[in-house]
């Protein structure tokens, strides 16, 4: 298994590498350097001589990918690209337009991230399995019809619709909650979390719901499920016992790449909850243009998708020994 | 089983208790339960700050909080219209001396020409402290404490609080000079450098002479470098005692004095550099930009942008008193209950970030914001028109005490006709008479009941209301868009347009050489979809005048590259005043500060020589009736050239709750929260009442639960049942 994993970690470099390129490109070909100065030093009174110096400053004064006028090695190491790239796989994400640094402001705020995320992904897959699970073993009934219809409603309806409506209800109409905000840490936190968990797991139960259910009928109808009910086991037993594990496959599909993910964030929920994370962080880069900064979170988001990907390979092993990693 | 169903009824009871109780606490409310009934201003901000640093500042909401901090010389007083500079830390408002060539005094009503350098003498009050900070903390044998930290000294501090002494000093003439000298720091970019440059006598080359010095002690590093300006005199600035120091300019520019009422010209005591400067300082986010250092009213104690900023009263802050003079509706108004009193009047100010706008308002009318801005979705909950065409909150809003304070910005937002288009710009009678028929067409007075909610009003000109120059009703009304009608002035019928269109060479909106239909290009950097309505609107305009318009909307770096190039030919844009002089909108078309060749302002790249003369003569002149005379003959000439359809002058509405007072919309001081007070108790009160938790929903809900998962439960017991049988 490890040189399984040393060998996924060997062809992350390139795609990486590449990720880094497109992100790079995609950026330098919306904004030029002086559209990035221009944005920076502010709307009024920016003379040609202040944008020179801006662009100096931060060696946005060098070609993009190809140094022509320089020598040897400089021709490729002498370029934008090139000097701001090799860093990032170092870890050193560098400084951002307002001269933070990037890698601590990341660590900052990945926390309130995780604060929201990993509850509501913990509760989340808790209740959507249960769901699935009811569904199938009441497959081919009303409940099932309308469960299925119910999640087909609930899936259609935009986040955006849950989390005003969360907002509405609870927060507005209720005053059960604050509408907004974040606290870290004590009791005085858990009220802040608990309408953006609640909004965060209610607007995936649709989708979810549907798909695990799928998955558990999917294996409802095979051989040792009939052998299972033959021999006289329950059927809560043969569903939490067998047809649950066996599901377990397809479920981590989906849920373990994410794991890594939760990290970064959610745009639409940090931005309307206030939630001082990794989500908002981004949104705020891409607003500003601060390029480090969106670059930083594009490569960081890569690297999490990958570990997600490699995380993925190594639960299957877990959940079936049936699958070798070699 | 008696016994298990009693312990049953007295967890109920106790449930019931505990939800009883709570039900009288706000739950909804999001600060600690530590700060209820306190004497703090909760107030919210959509955008983060990007600095905080005076010498780089320049926006609205980087303002909102360094205005607080920082102190420069002159302030704007918090009452008096039109606005007038008052002295903030200087004992009084310098007169300017002036000097020629030889450095001889002239008298003070030696005319400009003859005038070389002006000499601004500023003399501070003794007596005032800065905040206290670390940059200051000093031992026993008065070493400063924190300016030779190395790694491990370092360790495990992140932010200011970190530092377990503070210090202060007092302040001396030596800072102003030392933060006028920054601003031609290398590495601060700050925005104003280039105008300085044009003024402060010497500031040019000193840039220079910064940059190479900083080369030197930098030597390639880019942490931990600390440019000791003290060693690099500035012609332009200099300190003649403590408390008094010059500032010499170039000829005369009596708006000097405005900018020295902003942050840029605020005192920086050169610890406080020296202090953020050292090693390993940056990779901490420990920086000058980040922890302001000032000796205003309140200081920054919790800098988190992304989530809450907090100013606290600087318990070093020195003698301020709210002013005793005012307007003279101010009285009647309550504004004068506390003059006299020692500022400031609110302990804590806690800034919120809100990046949503639906949060933001509810928890204003919740009572946890006691202001707020008056939202576009919100607007009709919130304000409505009168009989009389004012505008005054719902009753919705009345029954919760809440008030409407309404101003014109001192801004102009104008649909300007790039001068060296060949078809619309020009100074012949055909390009000036189309311009004039658009002008015409183009009815603001509807945009701004359509898309605006009336918060506006259409622009006779450049100059804003509140700016020396402006005159109201049909004395300052545009005559070739404008008719006065029983002393009002009404725009000109749409017929009158089609005549001048006719007379500009386009009869019905047609080439009457090619007969090809007029079509004109309108360049936008408003591209989202809610401005998708307000274009089609814009289009229309110019249907009434059979003219097509093509919106050309990109994004907002095109838009000024095409502007810089002069690839425009007709264009949105706006200015908001940096001080409140004619001077800072008429320069909008002064021909040498034109965007195409010089990268002006002057996005119109208007350059008539009348114009031009005229305004040389009026920009340095003390307001008067010769200014306002030229003022007005510099108006006559542009309303007859119209370079700019001339657009609209915002309207800015703010809410506040019953519990704020003090409150005076102020569009050129920046520094208001220390005139404002609060009355915790009623907010208190209200924001209870307001907010009790409604219970029932969650019963409700609980309930809804339990029935779906009846019949779920029901059939999983007939299924087994009939396993087993």
């Amino acid at each position: 298994m490890i040189a399984y994993i040393v060998r996924r970690l060997l062809h992350a470099v390139p795609i990486l590498v590449g990720v880094n390129l497109i992100t790079f490109a995609l950026f330098f070909f919306v904004n030029s350097p002086d559209d990035m100065a221009r944005i920076h030093l502010g709307v009024k009174r920016v003379t040609p001589e202040a944008i020179a110096k801006w662009k100096e400053d931060r060696g946005f004064n060098r070609p993009l990918f190809y140094n022509a006028a320089a020598a040897g090695a400089d021709k490729v190491a002498d370029t934008i690209f090139f000097r701001h790239s090799v860093r990032l796989f170092a870890g050193d994400f560098g400084r951002s337009e307002d001269g933070r640094d990037i890698r601590r402001e990341i660590f900052q705020r990945m926390w309130p991230s995780v604060a929201i995320a990993l509850p509501t992904f913990a509760v989340g897959i808790l209740v959507y399995i249960t769901f699935a699970m009811l569904l199938a073993f009441f497959r081919g009934t009303y409940l099932d019809a309308w469960g299925v219809v119910a999640c087909v409603g609930m899936m259609s309806v935009s986040t955006l619709f849950y989390v005003i409506g969360g907002q509405y209800l609870v927060s507005k109409l209720w005053h059960l909650v604050p509408i907004s905000g974040y606290d870290a840490g004590g009791l005085h936190a858990l009220k802040f979390l608990a309408l953006p968990v609640i909004v965060g797991v209610v607007s995936g139960v649709g989708s979810s719901t549907r798909l695990y259910r799928s998955f558990f009928l999917e294996e409802i109808g095979k051989d040792y499920v009939r052998t299972a009910r033959a021999k006289g086991l329950s059927e809560p037993r043969v569903l939490f016992r067998h047809v649950l594990g066996n599901a377990l496959i397809p479920i981590l599909t989906g849920v373990v790449v994410v794991i890594p993910l939760l990290f970064v964030g959610s745009l639409i929920m940090e931005s309307f909850f206030g939630i001082p994370g990794l989500g908002s962080y981004t949104i705020d880069a891409i607003t500003s243009q601060d390029f480090f900064v969106v670059r930083a979170m594009v490569f960081l988001g890569a690297v999490l998708y990958i570990v997600g990907l490699i995380l993925t390979d190594i639960s299957y092993s877990l959940a079936d020994p049936r699958v070798r990693l070699e | 089983m008696g016994q298990t169903n009693s312990y049953r009824r007295a967890l109920l009871l106790l449930a019931l208790a505990a939800l009883s109780c709570n039900a009288r606490a706000e739950w909804n409310n999001p600060y600690p339960a530590a700060e209820e009934g306190k004497n703090i201003l909760y107030t919210a901000f959509r955008e983060r700050p990007k600095h905080l640093d005076p010498a780089r500042a320049y926006s609205s909401n980087e303002y909102d909080f360094i205005a607080q901090i920082y102190e420069p010389p002159f302030q704007y007083h918090y009452l008096k219209r039109p606005y007038a500079l008052a002295p903030l830390t200087a004992v009084a408002l310098p007169r300017p001396a002036y000097l020629d060539t030889q450095s001889r005094r002239l008298p003070p009503d030696a005319p400009p020409a003859a005038v070389a350098y002006s000499v601004y003498e500023i003399r501070i009050r003794p007596g005032i402290y800065y905040q206290p900070h670390p940059a200051f903390a000093r031992d026993a044998a008065g070493k400063l404490l924190y300016h030779a930290l190395d790694e491990r000294a370092l360790a495990g501090k992140y932010a200011i609080a970190d530092f377990p002494r503070t210090g202060t000093r007092e302040l001396v003439a030596a800072d102003y000079v030392y933060q006028i000298k920054r601003l031609a720091h290398p590495k601060l970019h700050s925005p104003i450098l280039s105008v300085m440059g044009e003024y402060i006598v010497g500031m040019k080359d000193y840039a220079a002479t910064l940059t190479r010095a900083y080369a030197d002690v930098a030597g390639g590093r880019e942490d931990g470098v600390y440019l000791d300006l003290a060693r690099y005199p500035l012609a332009g600035a200099e300190a003649v005692d403590r408390y008094t120091y010059r500032v010499k300019i170039r000829g005369v520019y009596p708006q000097i004095r405005y900018w020295m009422a902003m942050p840029f010209f605020a005192p920086m005591p050169p610890e406080a550099e020296r202090f953020f400067s050292q090693p390993g300082m940056q990779a901490r986010n420990l920086t000058l930009d980040w922890y302001p250092v000032g000796t205003g009213a309140y200081m920054l104690t919790v800098n988190d942008p992304n989530r809450r900023m907090v100013l606290e009263r600087n318990p070093n802050y020195h003698d301020e008193f709210y002013p005793r003079a005012g307007e003279p509706a101010d009285a009647g108004r309550g504004l004068l209950a506390d003059a006299g009193k020692r500022l400031p009047l609110i302990d804590k100010v806690v800034f919120s970030r809100e990046k949503e706008g639906i949060p933001y308002w509810n928890k204003f009318l919740q009572g946890y914001y006691d202001r707020s801005a008056v939202l576009t979705e919100s607007f009709d909950q919130a304000v409505r028109l009168t009989g009389s065409g004012d505008t005054d909150v719902t009753e919705s809003m009345k029954q919760k005490g809440i008030r409407l304070l309404t101003s014109v910005a001192a801004s102009t937002y104008y649909l300007g006709f790039n001068m060296l288009d060949p078809v619309v710009g020009g100074y012949g009678e055909r390009a000036r008479k189309l311009r004039q028929a658009v002008s015409i067409a183009i009815d603001y007075e509807e945009q701004i009941s359509i898309f605006r909610n009336g918060r506006g009003i259409a622009a006779q000109g450049p100059l804003p209301p509140g700016i020396f120059g402006y005159e109201d009703g049909c004395a300052g009304s545009n005559p070739h868009v404008y008719d006065c009608v029983r002393g009002v002035p009404r725009r000109k019928p749409i017929e009158f347009a089609r005549r001048l269109l006719s007379e500009a060479g386009y009869p019905d909106g047609r080439d009457a050489r090619t007969g090809a239909p007029l079509t004109l290009y309108f360049e936008t950097a408003a591209t989202g979809p809610e401005e998708k309505a307000r274009l089609d609107w814009m289009r229309k305009q110019l249907q009434k005048l059979n003219v097509q318009l093509e919106v050309r909307a990109t994004d907002y770096n095109r838009f000024q590259e095409k502007m810089r190039k002069g690839d425009a030919q007709l264009f949105e844009w706006g200015w908001n005043a940096d001080y409140p002089d004619p001077e800072n909108f008429l320069f909008l078309l002064y021909g040498p500060n034109r965007k195409v060749g010089a990268d002006g302002e002057n996005a119109a790249n208007y350059d008539n020589p009348e114009f031009n003369r005229l305004f040389e003569r009026m920009k340095n002149m003390e307001n008067g009736p010769e200014r306002l005379a030229i003022i007005r003959r510099m108006l006559d000439v542009a309303r007859r050239d119209a370079p700019w359809a001339w657009g609209v002058h915002p309207k800015l509405f703010t809410l506040e709750h019953a519990w704020v007072l003090n409150a005076k919309p102020n569009n050129m001081a920046n520094n208001t929260l220390k005139y404002l007070r609060l009355e915790p108790a009623p907010r208190a009160r209200d924001r209870a009442a307001w907010n009790r938790p409604v219970l029932w929903p969650v019963a409700a809900v609980l309930l809804l639960l339990a029935a779906g998962a009846a019949p779920a439960v029901i059939a999983y017991r007939r299924r087994e049942r009939t396993v087993r049988r």
